[in-house]
């Protein structure tokens, strides 16, 4: 998710490095000439599709400060032509991992590497050419340890560690990738890396918290859950996208009327939708069939507009800065304090203002609260404009968080959303601000031990957790079992 | 603007694989929310299921095709029993949030590099098709006419997903009439009074989802019939269009998913295929490719209609077409 990691070889698209590996693979048929020739297309297409093949790094963060710079200079082709070393005690067999290793465009002689997994053992050595191959008896998984001693000084294979796990695709040859860069590895402490991973989380936390509050409000005040709350957290990003990126206006001027657009979002919704529906006497269920609509056909129109691609706002990846293990950028900081002054303005409202005590008198119960003279109504747009605003700010940090504005970007946080507040009881705003902060520290922390691909699944199987042991959430009451 | 090619390419739709498919998935969710009132948002888990189980025996276990599709429909069936022991206690919107959640668990399970092994990740998984075009019954050949002219792989395909929907709907047709439907649409009307007579509600609601689950992961088989299983097919818009055309038919209703799903194909293959040409030739003042989104937008705006002002469908009891409260 973060993206200023990529140069170390975030597997960011599969499909391409599908697409890198079968273009190799069509070398193969051409030779060493045409093989050559591919390497010298120095494309940034090329380089990205084998980029996208190498192993997720799961905490980037170990990886040595300096090899983020340097660009991805190893570039590596299958060749099975020309001459390759190979241990002498391992038979060829049909099974083969190879790669060619390369180091700002120089072939690298005599880089020892290392294979071992299912009770086998093998290595070998870096031709003139920089090739190498490993035949390995069955087609399984196993551990490819690059010797670091023997890459030139100052030089390491980018990721967590000089070793990673291999494993074949539908053929019996798999290339393997290895990324060069400059650094020196050092290794950091598990509690170090946790902590690192845990201020990621509560800065996603925090910004996830904006969006779960503001839907947590509207489930409250009208029991409705809001699938199109997704597209509100998208608008937010993308007004701010359309305003610096298309518009050319200032940064300080995009943000402004991002967060208006996002409370006009929210009123527009209330008073042209939500309220006639209500007024209609719908069920809960199809008004929350109705936001699915809206989302659906929201989420279309963003695309219909900006298009599929991802765009960044001003600003976005900034060099990090280092407090102890911790590595942050200037933007986590003020994105941190933006949703911190957010939280407390809503705990402000929510527990001091008349209208925010209305709104939860309403959540508790709203005929009680309409037979006390409180205009619902009124209470409701309120709360709508609000969350609107709310999710619009989340989807500001979002986009700098994620980084990049994308049409279905608020999708991607829909469930985590939804996550949050069933964490921590739905309909209460605090609730789900609690269960945002849980959430997101659960993600990135989770890291460390599964892949950073089903690091959402780990938040979702929370959900289903919580579902089954706890039903109304951290901090709900009984009564809103079904 | 080639309406000839345009109407061509739109009356395929109306008996492909995909319609099937999706008229089982349909047809598997009306067995959920239509006749039992379950709000299952995880459709789109249960096609994946069965057309992974389907796929993955054949591949990786090198199993006959027809016992990989029972493993398959198993899969379904099992994803039920896992689904509903934490989610059926719940109520309405909760039900909804768990079984959307599940189904993403599935996707980025089908997703992940871990499992690329079984899976394929995100290339999904393609070739195994022998077994079951070994199977064919109809010699080599050219079928049909006009649009719909097959060879004989493709005709064995849309024979093979109609028996399935066939079978299908007169399963729930019979089984809806039964005791076992009347005391599960009782269950949908009320599910308070059904208890008090003494009925297992759990149990009848279990017995929905699993049923409603098998027949939706025999629409995921038919689904990656002709190509390949793709998880990225498999996201939260997919279930989206089930229960688009699910409200279209008639979510309680024998025929409504069928008929739903042959008008939704139709609409959307014609649209897809009309909007682009006249924004080619100048017409609509956008590009093809937006163009091909304006679709999507029209099927969200449908979804929004459909349920506000007629939320029993075409084929529809309005008496019948209690919302859960």
């Amino acid at each position: 998710m973060r993206h200023r990691m990529t140069a170390l070889g975030r597997p960011r698209n599969r499909r391409s490095a599908l697409l890198g590996a079968a273009v190799a693979a069509l070398l193969l048929l051409g030779g060493p000439a045409a093989a050559a020739s591919a390497v010298e297309q120095p494309a940034a297409s090329t380089t990205a599709a084998l980029t996208a093949a190498a192993p997720a790094p799961r905490a980037a963060a170990a990886s040595a400060p300096r090899a983020a710079a340097v660009e991805a200079s190893a570039i590596l082709l299958a060749l099975r032509t020309g001459p390759v070393a190979t241990d002498e005690n391992s038979p060829k067999t049909d099974f083969s991992f190879v790669g060619n290793i390369k180091y700002n465009d120089r072939p690298l002689e005599g880089v020892v590497i290392k294979i071992s997994g299912n009770g086998f053992e093998s290595q070998t050595k870096t031709d003139a050419k920089g090739h190498w191959v490993l035949y390995v008896p069955k087609k399984a998984d196993y551990t490819l340890t690059v010797d670091e001693a023997t890459l030139p000084k100052g030089v390491i294979v980018k990721g967590e560690s000089a070793s990673q796990k291999v494993s074949f695709g539908l053929t019996g040859m798999k290339v393997v990738n290895l990324f060069l860069g400059e650094g020196v590895r050092k290794t950091e402490s598990f509690a170090a890396q946790f902590l690192s991973r845990a201020v990621q989380g509560v800065n996603f936390g925090l910004l996830l918290g904006l969006a779960s509050m503001g839907a947590a409000l509207i489930y409250g005040t009208t029991r409705l859950a809001n699938f199109a709350h997704a597209e509100m957290v998208t608008w937010g990003g993308l007004v701010a996208f359309i305003a610096t990126g298309m518009w050319n206006l200032p940064l300080w001027l995009g943000l402004v009327m991002a967060v208006v657009a996002g409370g006009a979002l929210g009123l527009g919704m209330d008073a042209g939708l939500w309220r006639p529906l209500r007024r209609k006497g719908l069920s809960t269920v199809q008004v929350m069939i109705v936001s699915i609509g809206l989302s659906l056909a929201l989420r279309y129109l963003f695309q219909f507009f900006i298009g599929g691609g991802t765009t960044q706002l001003p600003g976005a990846s900034p060099e990090p800065f280092h407090l102890g293990p911790i590595s942050l950028s200037y933007i986590d900081v003020i994105s941190m304090v933006v949703s911190l002054v957010a939280i407390l303005g809503v705990a402000y409202f929510l527990t001091r203002t008349r209208v925010g005590k209305a709104t939860r008198a309403i959540s508790d119960n709203p005929q009680l609260a309409a037979a006390s003279g409180i205009n619902v109504d009124r209470v409701i747009r309120i709360v709508w404009i609000l969350a609107g605003v709310l999710a619009a700010t989340s989807g500001i940090l979002w986009a700098y968080f994620r980084p990049g504005v994308k049409w279905d970007m608020g999708v991607q946080m829909l469930l985590l959303i939804f996550s949050a507040m069933t964490l921590g009881g739905l309909g209460t705003a605090f609730g789900a601000l609690v269960g945002s902060i849980i959430i997101g520290i659960a993600i990135e922390v989770s890291t460390l031990w599964i892949p950073s691909d089903l690091k959402y699944a780990s938040a979702l199987i929370v959900l289903i957790v919580i579902l089954l042991v706890r039903p109304q959430g951290l901090l709900g009451r009984r009564e809103r079992l079904g | 603007m080639d309406w000839g090619g345009i109407l061509s390419n739109t009356a395929v739709y109306i008996i492909s694989p995909v319609t099937i498919a999706y008229a089982l998935a349909a047809t598997g969710l009306a067995v959920h929310f239509g006749y039992g009132g379950l709000l299952n948002f995880g459709m789109a888990a249960f096609m994946a299921l069965g057309g992974y189980g389907y796929a993955i025996s054949v591949l990786s276990f090198g199993l006959p095709w027809w016992l990989g599709m029972i493993i398959g429909l198993a899969a379904g069936a099992l994803f039920a029993l896992v689904l509903g022991i934490p989610t059926l206690r719940l109520r309405g919107d909760y039900l909804a949030i768990a079984t959307i959640a599940a189904a993403e668990i599935v996707r980025l399970l089908l997703l992940t590099q871990v499992f690329e092994q079984w899976t394929g990740g995100s290339a999904g998984l393609a070739g195994y098709h022998a077994g079951f075009r070994g199977a064919n019954p109809f010699p080599t050949g050219t079928y049909g006419f006009g649009p719909w002219t097959f060879n004989q792989n493709e005709l064995w395909e849309r024979v093979f997903g109609l028996l399935l929907l066939a079978l299908s709907i007169l399963l729930v047709w019979a089984l809806m009439r039964s005791p076992w439907g009347r005391v599960l649409k009782g269950i949908r009307e009320d599910e308070d009074a059904v208890r008090a007579l003494g009925k297992n509600v759990f149990a009848y609601k279990m017995q929905s989802l699993v049923l409603g689950g098998v027949i939706g992961a025999a629409g995921g088989i038919v689904f990656i019939l002709p190509s390949a299983a793709v998880p990225g097919s498999y996201s939260t818009s997919l279930t989206f269009f089930l229960w688009t055309i699910l409200l279209l038919g008639g979510a309680a209703t024998i025929f409504g998913p069928t008929l739903g799903t042959v008008i939704f194909w139709v609409v959307f293959a014609f649209l897809g295929n009309l909007l682009p040409d006249l924004a080619g030739a100048g017409l609509l003042p956008f590009s093809t490719s937006q163009a091909a989104q304006i679709r999507f937008v029209l099927v969200g705006v449908a979804l929004m209609l459909l349920v506000i002002f007629r939320p029993q469908g075409i084929l529809g009891d309005k008496r019948e077409m209690t919302f859960v409260k």
